[in-house]
């Protein structure tokens, strides 16, 4: 028996995890999106979290209150009634300045060799997509975003870094990110955002959330020093 | 206010409230007791709110030992959790009750002797500011604790509390009712998530064999040795893991993800533990041995509310002084 059009499976005593597809793509995160945002009503108490990721929605819900076969109709009601790609809502746009250069991004250069590319020419494909953000995780606030241009797609360093600084703009395969605080990490660095990804006394603590779209755009190193950015 | 002061913070003491909930959209972990139960009953020997909500008061939970504080003002306290070595003003203190004490009483804990994880709860619970909803400390993420910045305690931290009156009754969890930390244990398993790329052979070695604690065991996971699984895929579109899922990486060593696991991975899981058996592995320590046993979702949720119906039921000794 098909429970939906999507598959929804047991992954523990208090969630069920919702799969949208194999790949991500930006129709599908526009999917988990809504699936969640809907739960959210409709569970209201009942829920305890939820997890978006690329292409799953992970549902913890209190099983002292409700069981899962409850919640089950509730996550089929939520994914019957998704609207058609064309009429879905669009994430919010957040753009994000980028100080690109050497001394910013100590892989640009080796990515730019690698791929048969100028560093120019790197900095410019990375500003040109309009990235959607996939899942978060790994750190508070860390955002993947994806798809990177094929052209400057570059696997993770053979030996990860013991310290990427905060702001580090980075890339790993198809996805980019910019790292919310001082990490140890593999992602080749391109560049440093000034803007704080995870500021726990703001409000959102997070400019992106699930969903959204990105965009980066370049600035020189006096704009970022001057909107507080760190060398 | 009464309060405590760190003389010694021991191996590793950090302040934990129910957990961090709601906040897993922008990657935040629970953090939160890992021995549920024992973290409940410490609470409730302090007339705190021990239900199954997240609104439980702060305690301290002391991996391994060697916490010692100093009590500044009047206060009742209770520890759980370990067969453990207590004292109050050097003389021998009982676990599992209620105990008054005063200002300049010396509270000391020695080294488990069996099981891992104690914990200490104080009427009226520790009070620290809340950060993202909860004052669980989760040193990883830099968030709650005394100072919400992921500190776990340091020696001349001082951790306020409410005062508390001579009124309130002393309490006592009966033998009968104190669970056993023992050496070995079953852990019941549902299977969910990537179950169908393990094999039913696979699925049967795992289940027919006895796995080891390994070293590699903190509050994010518990990494086992034996019998290797292997599924059929090698990774999985990241995707979010819940308390107690059961991750096989490529070497075939399960891995047990817990309190402060990170929300998402790309590893395929075979399923998830049941959170009252999570109390019972969080009380192992390396060396100890396992196995694990399928049950079906609707028998998990009929263990949890039987454990929740015995616990609200369950009648404490008054201690007479």
């Amino acid at each position: 028996m098909s429970d939906s059009k999507f598959d929804i499976s047991i992954a523990g005593e208090n969630s069920l995890i919702v799969y949208f597809g194999s790949q991500p793509d930006a129709h599908i995160a526009a999917q988990v999106s809504q699936t969640a945002e809907h739960l959210r009503q409709s569970l209201g108490d009942l829920l305890i979290d939820l997890v978006p990721s690329y292409a799953s929605l992970l549902v913890i819900y209190n099983p002292l209150q409700t069981d899962h076969y409850f919640v089950r109709a509730q996550i089929r009601s939520a994914t019957q009634n998704l609207p058609e790609p064309s009429e879905q809502q669009q994430g919010k746009l957040v753009s994000l300045p980028v100080y690109y250069s050497l001394e910013s991004g100590p892989d640009l250069q080796q990515l730019a060799d690698n791929a048969s590319l100028s560093v120019e020419q790197v900095i410019e494909i990375h500003q040109q997509t309009e990235y959607r953000v996939y899942a978060i995780g790994f750190a508070p606030g860390f955002a993947y975003l994806g798809e990177v241009d094929q052209r400057i797609a570059a696997p993770r360093l053979a030996t990860p870094r013991q310290k990427v600084p905060r702001g580090a703009v980075a890339i790993a395969d198809r996805q980019t990110a910019v790292y919310p605080a001082q990490s140890p990490g593999g992602w080749n660095l391109i560049g440093l955002c000034p803007e704080p990804m995870f500021d726990p006394s703001a409000s959102p603590s997070m400019p992106v959330q699930v969903g959204d779209r990105v965009r980066f755009s370049a600035i020189d190193r006096e704009q970022y020093l001057a909107l507080g950015g760190v060398l | 206010m009464a309060g405590f002061k760190v003389i010694h913070p021991g191996i590793l003491s950090l302040l934990q409230d129910a957990g961090r909930y709601g906040w897993h959209g922008i990657g935040l972990t629970t953090g939160g007791p890992m021995d549920r139960q024992a973290f409940r009953w410490a609470n409730r020997l302090c007339g705190n709110d021990d239900s199954g909500s997240h609104n439980n008061s702060s305690a301290i939970e002391v991996t391994v030992g060697g916490l010692v504080l100093e009590a500044e003002g009047n206060s009742n306290l209770a520890v759980t959790g370990a067969d453990i070595p207590l004292t109050i003003n050097k003389q021998p203190a009982a676990l599992w009750q209620t105990h008054r004490v005063k200002s300049g009483d010396r509270i000391e804990l020695g080294y488990a002797t069996q099981g891992s994880r104690n914990y200490l709860a104080v009427t009226g619970g520790f009070q620290a500011e809340a950060i993202f909803d909860s004052q669980a400390t989760v040193p990883r993420e830099g968030l709650g604790g005394l100072h919400q910045n992921g500190q776990v305690l340091q020696v001349d931290d001082h951790l306020p509390c409410p005062e508390s009156g001579q009124q309130t009754p002393l309490l006592r969890v009966p033998e009968k009712l104190r669970p056993e930390n023992n050496g070995s244990i079953l852990l019941r398993v549902i299977l969910g998530y990537q179950q169908h790329a393990f094999t039913e052979i696979q699925k049967q070695l795992f289940f027919s064999s006895e796995y080891t604690l390994t070293q590699s065991c903190d509050r994010m996971g518990y990494r086992l040795s034996g019998a290797q699984i292997s599924p059929s895929i090698d990774g999985i579109l990241s995707e979010g893991i819940c308390l107690g899922a059961i991750q096989v990486p490529a070497d075939g060593q399960p891995i047990i993800l817990l309190r402060d696991r990170q929300t998402i991975g790309g590893y395929p899981k075979l399923g998830s533990v049941l959170s009252l058996d999570l109390d019972r592995l969080a009380q192992l320590v390396p060396g100890d041995t396992l196995r694990f046993e399928p049950i079906s979702i609707d028998q998990a949720h009929n263990a949890l509310l039987l454990a929740e119906q015995k616990f609200a039921a369950a009648r404490l000794e008054t201690v007479h002084v």
